[in-house]
């Protein structure tokens, strides 16, 4: 096989991994209610799942300087399904919500909408990522051209607002959302770091990504 | 203000045996039974018939007690660290006995009842509890509060060395933790502190060997493990207002029309909330007690004092 092909599997393989464990535990609920996902199955879903988004879009967000440290180029072709995992675990995420916490009305999620100010930090960035979703395939990327790369760069707006959208949701217990942060606050800085230099040296601006 | 009518309920539905289960147990509950344990008690006040008692299984495995992490399965994990023997509570305030006291002291010939509520947890789940407790106004009233008294303050036991959660670098609690109530909510009948529940010794996950239980108020007014009760003049501070002022506030009486910026207040999941079947149920007001605590709060303007 192929290095970048076989890159490709064994991120599969790992990224799909929560959600196998999770289909077992759904699994172990089923066959009995409480042993699987705890007494409050709902609550163990959304933020089961909130938390894997997270990390999944911050794994997309790594893939480029993966590239960079390894000077493997196969990284990139990675990259896309690293992002659609991340959006598959948001979309999962935000049903749960929807259907433990609201039970689906439609009238509680715009008062979660308006009231709540870290329900829209989470649907900001929810947009981002969809935006993204829809336009990740090969044709959008050639129909769009260098506007693809601009309109890429919401993975920062996407971060940004999950991780606001942690802050305001964390009552206490900050380790966590600081790791993220910190994750996230370096990654930026390795690629503006990496930006400055390489403009120094050739006096033009790389392509952002 | 209406008077408060206890109704009483068939002494079938206790189980003093159960009180035996340990030396400690029937140490702090016998004087209970000796006295023929006058167990005439408001103890399903308000209880509705689809209001089933909570598994003792998740009520001693599913709680917010961040002296021993943030986790709902820390506590569980982590509170057998805390030693409760001896027990030491301070009083001080507005009273004519302070100093202080031995726990098992202050307890010694009071009744304890059983008393079945709904525990509403301002994060939107609920679960019925038996707890076994002391009408709280029996307790502070030992302590003789002068006519300055107008509130009560608890904090809970502060020693790191024990609760792993105070030494977290990443708690932005200031603790110890603290709470306070009107006098007048103190003294109400429903107020107990629990020194047990399911007929069994506080666990102490659970706020051991003592804990409050206010059942028409948010959870985290019912402040657990306290070592200090201070009467006071002016309203005491309480640790999640402290925290988050705009989020929770002094009173925290449930209220489904009073949204928080976090939660939702309109319903809630109560446990065992599952796949197939989420439990989920419109949040009363005051939390289902409004016929015995309404009164309390007459002319006060609930949407500002949340
Ligand atoms: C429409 C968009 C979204 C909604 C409505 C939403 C809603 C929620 C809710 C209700 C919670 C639980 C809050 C609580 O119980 O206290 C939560 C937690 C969380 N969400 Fe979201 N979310 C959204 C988007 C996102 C996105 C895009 C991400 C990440 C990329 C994300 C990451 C998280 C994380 C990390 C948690 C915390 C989980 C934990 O406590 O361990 N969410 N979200």
């Amino acid at each position: 096989m192929k290095p970048a092909l076989t890159l490709k599997v064994v991120l599969a393989s790992l990224l799909s991994a929560p959600l196998l464990w999770l289909a077992w535990r759904v699994q172990l609920d089923i066959n009995q209610p409480g042993t699987g996902l705890g007494p409050d199955a709902g609550e163990t879903l959304v933020h089961y799942l909130g938390e894997w988004s997270l990390v999944m879009v911050l794994i997309a967000f790594t893939i480029s300087p993966m590239r960079r440290w390894t000077g493997f180029s196969g990284w990139l072709r990675s990259r896309r399904m690293v992002g659609l995992f991340a959006f598959a675990y948001v979309v999962l995420h935000i049903a749960s919500y929807l259907v433990f916490y609201l039970n689906l009305s439609w009238q509680a999620l715009f008062e979660d909408f308006v009231e709540r100010a870290y329900i829209t930090a989470g649907m900001l960035a929810f947009f981002c990522l969809l935006l993204m979703t829809l336009t990740s395939t090969r044709g959008w990327q050639r129909r769009l051209r260098a506007r693809w790369y601009q309109l890429h760069q919401l993975i920062y707006l996407a971060i940004g607002s999950a991780l606001v959208h942690l802050w305001w949701l964390t009552r206490d217990g900050y380790l966590e959302v600081a790791l993220y942060s910190l994750w996230f606050v370096l990654l930026c800085v390795e690629r503006w770091a990496g930006s400055a230099r390489f403009i120094w040296r050739t006096g033009a601006r790389q392509p952002p990504g | 203000m209406s008077r408060y009518e206890p109704a009483s309920i068939p002494s079938s539905e206790i189980t003093p045996e159960s009180l035996f289960l340990n030396r400690r147990a029937f140490m702090r509950n016998s004087a209970a039974l000796a006295a023929g344990a006058s167990l005439v008690s408001p103890a399903s006040a308000g209880l509705q018939p689809d209001d089933d008692v909570t598994p003792e299984q998740i009520a001693t495995s599913y709680n917010n007690f961040y002296e021993f992490g943030t986790d709902k399965g820390d506590p569980a994990r982590y509170a057998h660290e805390l030693t409760t023997e001896p027990w030491r509570v301070t009083v001080s305030g507005e009273a004519g006995k302070t100093g202080e006291f031995d726990f098992d002291d202050i307890i010694k010939g009071m009744t304890v009842e059983e008393r079945i509520y709904r525990f509403r947890c301002v994060e939107a789940w609920s679960m019925v509890v038996p707890w076994m407790g002391i009408p709280l106004k029996n307790i502070l009233q030992q302590f003789e509060p002068n006519g300055n008294a107008r509130f009560v303050e608890f904090k809970t036991l502060l020693r790191p060395s024990e609760m792993r959660g105070q030494r977290s670098f990443f708690s932005g609690i200031e603790w110890p933790y603290v709470e306070g109530l009107r006098l007048d909510e103190a003294y109400h009948p429903l107020t107990i502190m629990v020194t047990g529940m399911y007929g069994k010794t506080l666990p102490n996950q659970n706020g051991a060997p003592w804990r409050l239980m206010v059942p028409w108020k948010y959870g985290f007014k019912s402040i657990k493990s306290i070592v200090s009760i201070r009467f006071t003049e002016r309203q005491p501070r309480n640790t999640w207002n402290m925290l988050a002022p705009n989020e929770y506030g002094f009173y925290a009486n449930v209220n489904p029309a009073v949204s928080h910026p976090r939660w939702s207040q309109a319903s809630e999941r109560r446990l065992p909330s599952t796949l197939f079947d989420p439990n989920t149920r419109p949040t009363l007001p005051f939390n289902g007690y409004a016929d015995e605590v309404a009164g309390l709060y007459a002319g006060m303007d609930l949407a500002k004092y949340y």
